[in-house]
Order: structure tokens, then C-alpha cells, then sequence
């Protein structure tokens, strides 16, 4: 076929794939620390952090993504005027990582809050009964088996991440998805080899990523 | 809270006041931060009434936010019954002991499970029409793709849940003379989806918010009538879009309370479930996160 021997539709394509890349590891990035910050705030004694976390969560785990990132944009750079890039395709991508990654920061938070609660109570109560401080429990006992019991989640949050990333078309980045009905619209008598080109692209990255996030969660997982 | 008796004690006197001083000092900074947002979008004049206005006229809701509404809550449920079906049929295709039935039902869960959801959408939508030589309506693209993503996630659910079930139950089956079809229609699955129900609700919450993704293609759901259509009239876009945003969290909250309340309720009487060859951690990040 000549599709894909084009240069343009080749560029196109690459560059849709480079957007969706970009998106997917800057917002993996913010959306990490945010959701480490917003768990923290979950689980810590301190009501008003516990209730800010809360509602972080219910806000943006029940919010369509589309409707974040459509506020992204509208709200916070057509009313606001918050712009994050002089470049059109910059500015679009940033604010596309901003609704990116609130969103995704709720659903880390719940993964990382989850696997707090895996650790049984048990483990605590030996810590501090054989002297260990709570800096000790925490670091040593603790986190550790929370953190083995997260990698699974982690997985189909970033596999679910690299998905929503076509999204962020809807504000004009031209991304993955925008480039295929582009192409969808210009080569109507192929249709079904363009679908299965981008289609097979996401799955040929993200099958493997899954199988290897489950591969790592088995040979982390806690033997209880 | 199981979380907080891992992590810390119950707090003595002094950590009490601790605790009362950190939550002075975040529930200051919280409100300033409020406030702040709130004088960003003062200074922009989104809080002024001729915006907000229109949610007090009746015929907002009747002709931008309930017929919005309405074709979102149609398309999640037509989406809902379809996925079940796909979910089902694939979860028992993949099951089966026939290779050829077995490999390819497992091939097409594995696929639309890595494909974006907008691609399915957008093939549904722009490249299908090529194929059959007529228009696709926006409402069929949006529930053909929420049916092969959805129904593809809810099949890897059934099958965790049909494996679920004690060896014991289908063995009983086979004894007393039952065929394959029967032990799986009669014994397999009624267990399973009892099982599977708390996860099949959370699921039909990914379900209802992927609907918003029918904006793109402009099929008129709640994001396209009630944001998009309600402020070309009224110029009210934030305002619009704050409102529609509460309504989409109340009634997911709702599906969510109502998955808690269902988790609960199967909870206490669970079949016992037998150890798994995979481990459960594999299975149970089978739910997630869609736009």
C-alpha cells in the first residue's frame, strides 16, 4: 500500500506516536508525585489533609477525562489566560499534561492508598514491639510491602494513561488518533489498514507493558 | 480507617495538638488557595449572575441538560447490555478447551483492551462509513466502541470470576450428568457474575464517563448539549462546564456507593474461593482507568 510509504503520512505518524509519548511520560511524571502527595494527604492524621485527598479523588475519579481536559483548555487558557508555552502545539500539549495528570494522580492515589492497606496491621505492631521508631516502621517494615503490592496497579494506570494521551487531540494536538482520522478522511479505500496500523501500534507497545508490569508484580508480589 | 492503624498510633496529647496545629496551618493555606482560584475567576467575571442565570430557567434543563443526559444514560446502557453480552461470550470463547476457539477470543480481549477507545471511536465513526457505503450514526460509533473496550475488560472479569468458582462445583455438575453447556450456563456463570457484580457496576462507571468521549464526534451527550450547545447560547462556558461536571459526580458517585454497598452484600456470603493458580494481583487491576 502507499499510505505508508508516503513521507508525509510517515511524519504524521511518527509524530502523532512522539505526542502520544511525550504526554504519556510527562504526565507519568506529574501524575507520580502528585499521587504520591494526595496519598500521603490520605492516610496522615491530619483531617483537613485527609478530607483535601478525599475530595481530590471523588472530583476527579468521577469527572470525565474529556470534561478535564476540555476545562483545561477552555477554563484555564481561553477564560484564565494561563498560558504555558508560546508555541500553539507547546502550550496545547502542557495543558493537556495538566489535565493528564490530575486525573491520573486520583487513580495513583487510590492505587497507592490500596496497597498501604495490603500491609496487615500485624507487621506494624512487630516493628514497633521489637523498638522500631515510626521513621523505622515506616521505612522499613512498611512502605517496602506497599510498594511491591502497587506494581500491578501502577501497570494499568500507565497503560490506561498512554490511552486517555489520544484524548488530548480533542484541544488540536495533533496526536495519534487526530492523524488517523486524518488519514481515515484522505485514503477512505484503506481504511481498515490504517485503523489496524495505529490500532496495532498502541497494542504492540501496550500488551507487552502489561504482561511485563504483571511478570514484575508476581516476581515482587509478597509471599503471605 | 485500616490504613492509619498500619502507619501511626492513636494520637497521644501531644500529637493531638500536633495534629490541631497541621490542620490550622493546611486549612489556611486550603482556603487561600480557594480563594485565590476563586479571585482568578472573579477577575475573569465567571461568577457573574447573567452566567449562572440560566440554571434557574426550566428550559435549560429541558432542552440542553436532560436531553444530554438522557443520550448519555442511553448510550452507557445500551453499552452496558452489549459489553455484558461480549463479555460473557468471550470470557466462555476464551475458557474453552478448543485451541481454535480459545486463542482467537483471547487474541481480540488482548487487542481491544491496548487500543485507545477514541481509535475504535474514530474507526467506528469516520472509517466504517467507507466500508458499508453509508453513514454511521455518532450514537453507534460511541456504543460499538464502548462495547469492544468495555466488553473486552468485563471479559477478562468473567474469566477470573468463572475460575473463581470452586473445582469442586463443576465436578459436581459433571457427576450428576450435566453437559459442558449446562455446567457453564447453570453452575459456572450464575456463581461468577454474583462474584463479578461489584465489578461489573465500577465498571459501568468507566463506561458512563468514556461516553463523554461521544463529544468528539458530536453525538449530543450531556458534555455536547449541556456545555457546548448551552454556552453558544448563553456564553457561559465555565459555568456550563462546572455544572455538567457535578452532575457526571453525583451520579457516579452514586454507581460507586452502590458497588460498595453490592461488594458488602456479596461479601458476606461468598463461595470460598479455592487457591489460584495466577495470583490475584494479576486479576485484580482488571478495571481501569478510562477517559
Amino acid at each position: 500500500m502507499d499510505i505508508f510509504t508516503d513521507p508525509t503520512n510517515i511524519d504524521a505518524y511518527v509524530s502523532g506516536f512522539l505526542w502520544i509519548l511525550k504526554l504519556t511520560g510527562a504526565s507519568a511524571v506529574c501524575a507520580l508525585v502528585l499521587g504520591v502527595l494526595l496519598a500521603a494527604m490520605r492516610v496522615s492524621p491530619v483531617p483537613v489533609l485527609r478530607g483535601f485527598g478525599t475530595a481530590w479523588v471523588n472530583i476527579f475519579r468521577n469527572t470525565p477525562l474529556t470534561l478535564v481536559i476540555f476545562f483545561c483548555y477552555f477554563g484555564l487558557y481561553s477564560t484564565l489566560g494561563l498560558s504555558l508555552a508560546d508555541d500553539l502545539n507547546l502550550n496545547n500539549f502542557w495543558l493537556g499534561v495538566v489535565g493528564l495528570s490530575v486525573y491520573t494522580a486520583a487513580f495513583v492515589c487510590e492505587a497507592i492508598r490500596s496497597g498501604i492497606n495490603t500491609v496487615p496491621t500485624g507487621q506494624a505492631e512487630a516493628a514497633r514491639a521489637i523498638g522500631l521508631s515510626f521513621a523505622q516502621t515506616l521505612r522499613i517494615v512498611v512502605l517496602p510491602q506497599a510498594a511491591r503490592s502497587v506494581v500491578a496497579p501502577f501497570g494499568s494506570v500507565l497503560i490506561a494513561l498512554c490511552k486517555n494521551a489520544t484524548i488530548v487531540g480533542t484541544i488540536g494536538l495533533v496526536e495519534a488518533s487526530t492523524v488517523m482520522k486524518d488519514l481515515i478522511n484522505s485514503y477512505g479505500n484503506a481504511v481498515i489498514l490504517i485503523f489496524l496500523v495505529f490500532a496495532g501500534t498502541f497494542a504492540a507497545f501496550l500488551i507487552p507493558t502489561g504482561y511485563f508490569f504483571g511478570w514484575l508484580a508476581n516476581r515482587l508480589a509478597v509471599k503471605r | 480507617m485500616s490504613s492509619s492503624s498500619v502507619l501511626y498510633d492513636h494520637p497521644g496529647p501531644r500529637a493531638k495538638i500536633r495534629n490541631a496545629v497541621l490542620s490550622v496551618v493546611f486549612g489556611v493555606g486550603l482556603i487561600a488557595l480557594l480563594w485565590w482560584i476563586y479571585t482568578k475567576f472573579d477577575q475573569a467575571g465567571q461568577w457573574e449572575a447573567r452566567l449562572w442565570e440560566p440554571f434557574t430557567e426550566s428550559t435549560t434543563w429541558t432542552q440542553f441538560i436532560l436531553p444530554g443526559l438522557w443520550a448519555t444514560l442511553k448510550a452507557a446502557a445500551v453499552g452496558m447490555v452489549l459489553s455484558l453480552a461480549f463479555g460473557l461470550i468471550f470470557a466462555v470463547g476464551r475458557l474453552s478447551e478448543r485451541w481454535w476457539i480459545s486463542v482467537p477470543a483471547g487474541a481480540v480481549v488482548e487487542f481491544f483492551r491496548a487500543v485507545p477507545l477514541l481509535l475504535m471511536i474514530f474507526f467506528v465513526f469516520y472509517g466504517v462509513p467507507f466500508l458499508i457505503k453509508g453513514p454511521v450514526s455518532a450514537f453507534w460509533a460511541v456504543v460499538i466502541g464502548l462495547t469492544l473496550y468495555n466488553g473486552s475488560v468485563l471479559a477478562e472479569a468473567f474469566r477470573a470470576g468463572i475460575r473463581s468458582v470452586p473445582g469442586g462445583q463443576s465436578e459436581a455438575a459433571y457427576a450428576v450428568g450435566m453437559r459442558k453447556s449446562q455446567v457453564m450456563r447453570l453452575i459456572l456463570i450464575p456463581q461468577a457474575a454474583r462474584a463479578m457484580l461489584p465489578i461489573i457496576v465500577s465498571q459501568l462507571v468507566v463506561l458512563l464517563k468514556d461516553t463523554a468521549l461521544g463529544y468528539i464526534v458530536a453525538y449530543p451527550e450531556l458534555m455536547q448539549r449541556g456545555i457546548n450547545d448551552l454556552s453558544a447560547n448563553y456564553g457561559n462556558i465555565i459555568a456550563a462546564a462546572m455544572v455538567v461536571a457535578v452532575i457526571y459526580i453525583i451520579i457516579n458517585s452514586l454507581l460507586t456507593a452502590l458497588a460498595g454497598w453490592l461488594e458488602r452484600r456479596t461479601g458476606t456470603r461468598r463461595v470460598r474461593v479455592p487457591r489460584q493458580k495466577r495470583p490475584v494481583a494479576a486479576d485484580s487491576t482488571i478495571v481501569e482507568p478510562q477517559g
